[in-house]
Order: C-alpha cells, then structure tokens, then sequence
C-alpha cells in the first residue's frame, strides 16, 4: 500500500510542479498578499501617531496639541467606536477638546498611546484621562491568521477538488480503477501531495507576511504546525468529498463556492462573530476554518498552549477522518 | 483446461437500451479472443464488464474460477479506447507511476524496449503522435507483465504502417503465451490476431469459432465481388449465393467457371469484377446484412 501511495503522491507532485501556470499562482498569489499588506501597514511615510479626535469637523478645533508633527489627527464622532479601536490599539489615542476642558482616552498598555499621552500633557496639563478596558492587539495581528487560512481553505478545497474532477472527466481515474489501488489509497496520495504544498506556501507566507508586518506569535510555532497541518488535512478532505462523485464542473464548482463563501465571512476571517445570533454561531462552528482560526488566534494572540485548543484541534482529526471515509465510501471513479 | 475466463449469461442494461443481451463465453489461456461489431453492438460494454470497470445488470464473469476480485485487477493489463494519463509526466515517469501500482511486472526499461519507447522516454506524454501514445498505453496496460490483456479497439485511427507496428507488437506479446481478449471492426486485425472470434451485433453474439471455422462453415472456396451497379436486377432471379452489400454484390462459389458463364449470359458486365478469397468481413456482411464499417 505504501509503494502504491508513494507512486500516486510522487507522480502528483511532479504533475504540480511542471504545471507552470498552477505553481506561479500559487507563488504569486501569497506574494500579492506580502506586497498588499506591506502597502497597507508598512511604509515610512506613514506618520507616528494616529490621534482621533472626538468631532465631526477637524478645521474647527483649535487645539494646543494639534501643531505636534508627525501626528496624523482622525475626526470621529462615535465614542464608543474610537474607544475600542483604541482598546484594540488601532488608535494611540483619542482627545476630546471641549471648552471646559479636554477629556482623553489612551490605552495604558501601548508604549505609543504613552509617548502620545506625555506630548498631549505637555501641551494640555489640564487634560483628564478616562479609562479604557481592553487588551493589547493590533488589528494586522488579529488579521494575519485570517488570511492565511482563507488562503488555505481555497487551496485546499479548489486545488484538489477540481484535479479529481478533471482526472475523472478525461478518463484518467478510470484507468486507475483498472490496478490494484483503492479509493482510500488514492485519496490519501491526493491529501498528502497537497498537504505538503499547502504547507510550504503557508510557511513562506507566515514568515515573509510575518516579517513585513512585524508580527510575532505569543505561542509556539510548533502549535501553528500541527493546526495548519490538521486544519489543511480536514479542509482536502472535504474537498475530495466534494469531487468524489460528480463530473460536472459546474456542480462541483457551485459546491465548492457555496461552502467556501460562507466559511469566508462566517469563520472570523475579516471579523470576529462576537455578539452575533446563536444559531449563526453554530454554523460558524461547523466549518473546519472556523476551528482552524480560533485555534491559531489562541495561539498567536493569547500564547495558548496545546490543551487550550485541544478541542480545536481534534475537531480538525475527527472532521478529516470522517471527510475521508465519506469521500472513499461514495468514490466513483468514472462519468456516468 | 479450466478456462482463464468465463462469461456467463452477462447482461446489461440502460434506462433505455439492452447494451449487451445475454452473451457467454470462455477464453482459454494462452488464446487470443476476439470481439467483433459495428459500432454500438456492445462490444466496449461487454469488455468493461468483463475488466470489472461497469457492473453487470445480470450474470457473471470469473477469471481463474472466481469473481473478479484483487487478483484479477493485479494480473490484468487493460488498454482503454480512450485514456488520459497524469499530464506534465515524461514517458518514463508515467510507466513508473503505474509500475509502482503493482506488486510484480517489467523492469522499465525492459518496458521501453518491448514498446520500441526507448527513444521517447525522457518525452513529456503530450508530446507524442497517436501511434505514439498508443504504444505508451500499451506499455502502460503491460506494466505488470499480465496473464490477461485486454485490448479495446487498439488500432482505430492509425495508418496502415503504424497499425501493422502495432500488430507486431501484439504479436511478440502473444508469442509470450499471454491470454489476450480483442475488440475491434476491423477484420484484418481478427484474422492475423486472433485464435478465435465472437462477433456481435445488437448486444448478442451472433457467431463464434476460429476463424477459419466460420469462413468455412458460411462460405464457399471463392467471392466474386462486383459494383452493386453493375448487377440488374434481372440478375437477382439466377440461380447463385448472393449477398448484397450497401454498393457491392457478392457471390460465392465453389464452381467459379460456371458462375462466370451464368453471369456472362445474363450480361453482367464483369469490367470491375473482383475475384478474392472470403473475408470475417464478408462473413460480417452475410450474418447481419450490415456492412461492418460505418
């Protein structure tokens, strides 16, 4: 069974490398991701402090404060809003000049909102600091594992659905049934050989998006390994179980978009689900890429350590397994 | 000898057709069996049946007195009509992915040389003629050095020179002792190939033997072949074997002076006379009134 494996996975990977076309996209799309990020959050013109100020018309406000340099002043009107971003260090700090006196909200974990609230004190000694609970995440870094499993999950689920479905339309499927390999076989030479691609480029892309952005992991990287690893495997195999049958492009093509949209905005890629209806949460909590990302999150963000995402992470191997079964079980090798 | 292959009362069924209608057979070892029609007789049906690609609706297929099972799929070779293979691979990588497939078969290159593919192994399998390919496919199907080979159709599309390559071919397989199962409408290839032939037509098997057997049995020593044109209809009341083609008549005849002398005085011009041996062809013609090619 192994030398049947290790024939089918070598022979896929080699198909995958020479395919050009595949392989610069999937070089290429990361490194848009490096290129747009380092555009977004990076870059020397950017100016040192991003201040809000609690108005709806910045030319109005005379502040002392406001001749500072290398300060980028934000109007906003939502109080609420501005405290969290500056709970979420989003902003260093947000001012509120009235005539009575300047009320501010600084986050007292931010080494910047401090440097910012010493320069405002000396500008403004009267001003008065209000309190601000939340801790200390910046929105790139809650973002980062976003990406990289959304990039994960079409990967998984495209690349290997739809290189069944093409083996399977132009008879190359059919040809194998002809020898001693099982379905089993087969699709576990398809997860392994995109499992080893997948973690290539997700490395390459934690690493170089990593460096450009300046994000560290609280936790260990060895932790992220194991849940890119068991979190590709759940998501190839529901991929397989996708193509395991059907022969038509636009079929799989339409299951495969309608279980990768709602994964995308349900899964806390772009925003936590925090405060949403319960029933849409337990959606939420069916998707592998779901589990992969508050995992990960746990991880990155919190430092957590392996029994804090136990859950997460055997969720992921039961989900694999049982994805893999089903995709064996209902296989079919040829169009009807 | 316990036969390497039985077919027994094998049926299959589509929503709206009967594909093959009850057809049995066995093939010995070490025999090549040919399947013969027209398009559309169930030939590729019955073989897919038989290689364990479709399943039956009804009866059964046992090779070496068992249902085909994992023994059967690793001791098979099976060349498809049509066949993809794994793109970006070179000839040589394509053998072994499906060398690595089965426990036992050829070394590579002994492979490549059988199929005469030694100067194409390092050549992507795109990039390969259709003769080409087809001997790809081949060394494909013989990878495990099997003790069946079925061979559907194998030469539909070559030219005269490549078909006759690849009987060669076929041939140095067969000299090997291997049991090889052959559809296919062109005759040529039954009567250099095969030992012993079935031909079918609408789902049924309408005749079988060796072929030599079935010539003999349905026709005389000679065929006299004339343009349908050429033979009026006043003709039709002489006392002779006709068979009637789509633009050919046929006579067959044991006594060839006299045929020619009943035809001279009927004034059949004989300008375009053509005087041959019969052919499974012919035979074709005379079981089904169907012209075997489309």
């Amino acid at each position: 069974m192994i030398r049947r494996l290790f024939a089918l996975w070598h022979a896929r990977n080699l198909e995958f490398l020479r395919d050009r076309g595949s392989l610069i996209f999937t070089l290429l799309l990361p490194l848009a991701l490096v290129v747009g990020m380092s555009f977004v959050f990076g870059g020397p013109e950017r100016a040192v402090f991003k201040i809000a100020v609690l108005t709806d018309d910045l030319g109005s406000v005379h502040h002392p404060f406001m001749s500072e340099r290398f300060v980028d002043f934000i109007p906003i009107d939502d109080l609420a809003a501005a405290t969290r971003k500056v709970a979420r260090h989003q902003l260093d700090l947000l001012i509120d000049p009235q005539p009575g006196g300047t009320r501010y909200w600084v986050n007292t974990d931010s080494p910047k909102g401090y440097v910012a609230e010493r320069l405002l004190l000396q500008a403004d000694p009267g001003a008065v600091r209000q309190p601000v609970s939340g801790d200390a995440v910046r929105y790139v870094d809650w973002l980062f594992p976003g990406i990289l499993g959304m990039n994960m999950m079409f990967s998984c689920l495209f690349g290997v659905g739809y290189v069944v479905l093409r083996y399977r339309k132009n008879g190359f499927l059919k040809r194998l049934n002809a020898t001693p390999i099982t379905a089993f076989e087969f699709l576990t030479a398809q997860v392994l050989s995109r499992l080893g691609l997948i973690l290539v480029v997700t490395t390459i892309l934690y690493v170089g998006v990593g460096f450009v952005i300046g994000f560290h992991s609280a936790g260990s990287p060895a932790l992220l390994l194991a849940i890119a690893t068991l979190g590709a495997l759940s998501l190839i195999a529901l991929g397989l179980t996708i193509a395991a049958r059907f022969s038509s492009d636009e079929l799989v093509g339409g299951l495969l978009n309608t279980l990768t949209w709602p994964m995308m905005l349900l899964s806390g890629v772009w925003f936590s689900l925090e405060g949403s209806p319960e029933w849409v949460r337990f959606v939420a909590r069916l998707f592998p890429l779901t589990h992969i990302l508050d995992a990960a999150r746990a991880v990155t963000l919190d430092g957590a350590g392996v029994t804090a995402i136990a859950p997460h992470l055997v969720y992921l191997a039961v989900t694999t397994l049982v994805f893999l079964a089903f995709g064996a079980w209902s296989f079919k090798w040829r169009t009807d | 000898m316990a036969p390497i292959l039985e077919v027994r009362n094998l049926v299959k069924l589509y929503p709206r057709v009967t594909a093959v209608d009850g057809v049995s057979f066995e093939v010995e070892e070490g025999r090549c069996f040919g399947l013969l029609g027209p398009n559309g007789a169930g030939k590729t049906t019955t073989v897919e049946v038989m290689e364990g690609i479709l399943p039956a609706s009804s009866g059964e297929v046992r090779y070496r007195g068992a249902p085909i099972g994992r023994q059967f799929r690793s001791e098979a070779g099976i060349l498809f009509q049509k066949t993809a293979l794994q793109d970006f691979l070179t000839v040589r990588q394509t053998l072994s992915l499906f060398r690595g497939l089965y426990p036992q078969g050829y070394d590579i290159d002994e492979l490549l040389q059988l199929c005469s593919l030694q100067k194409l192994a390092d050549r992507d399998n795109r990039k390969l003629s259709g003769g080409q390919q087809q001997r790809l496919l081949l060394a494909v199907a013989l990878v495990n050095d099997p003790a069946i080979l079925f061979l559907d159709e194998p030469t539909t599309g070559f030219d005269p020179q490549a078909r006759r390559n690849f009987w060669k071919l076929i041939e140095s397989v067969k000299a090997r002792r291997r049991t090889i199962i052959l559809t296919t409408h062109y005759m040529e290839e039954a009567q250099r190939l095969c030992d012993e032939i079935a031909i079918m037509d609408r789902g049924r098997i309408i005749a079988r033997g060796a072929p030599r057997q079935l010539l003999a049995e349905h026709f005389a020593d000679v065929l006299i072949e004339l343009p349908r044109d050429d033979f009026p209809a006043s003709a039709r009341d002489l006392p002779l074997r006709v068979i009637e083609g789509a633009d050919r008549v046929e006579i067959t005849t044991n006594d060839l002076d006299g045929t020619l002398k009943t035809l001279l005085g009927a004034h059949v011009p004989l300008r375009n006379l053509r005087i041959r041996p019969p052919n499974l062809e012919d035979l074709f013609l005379e079981l089904t009134g169907k012209e075997l090619r489309p």
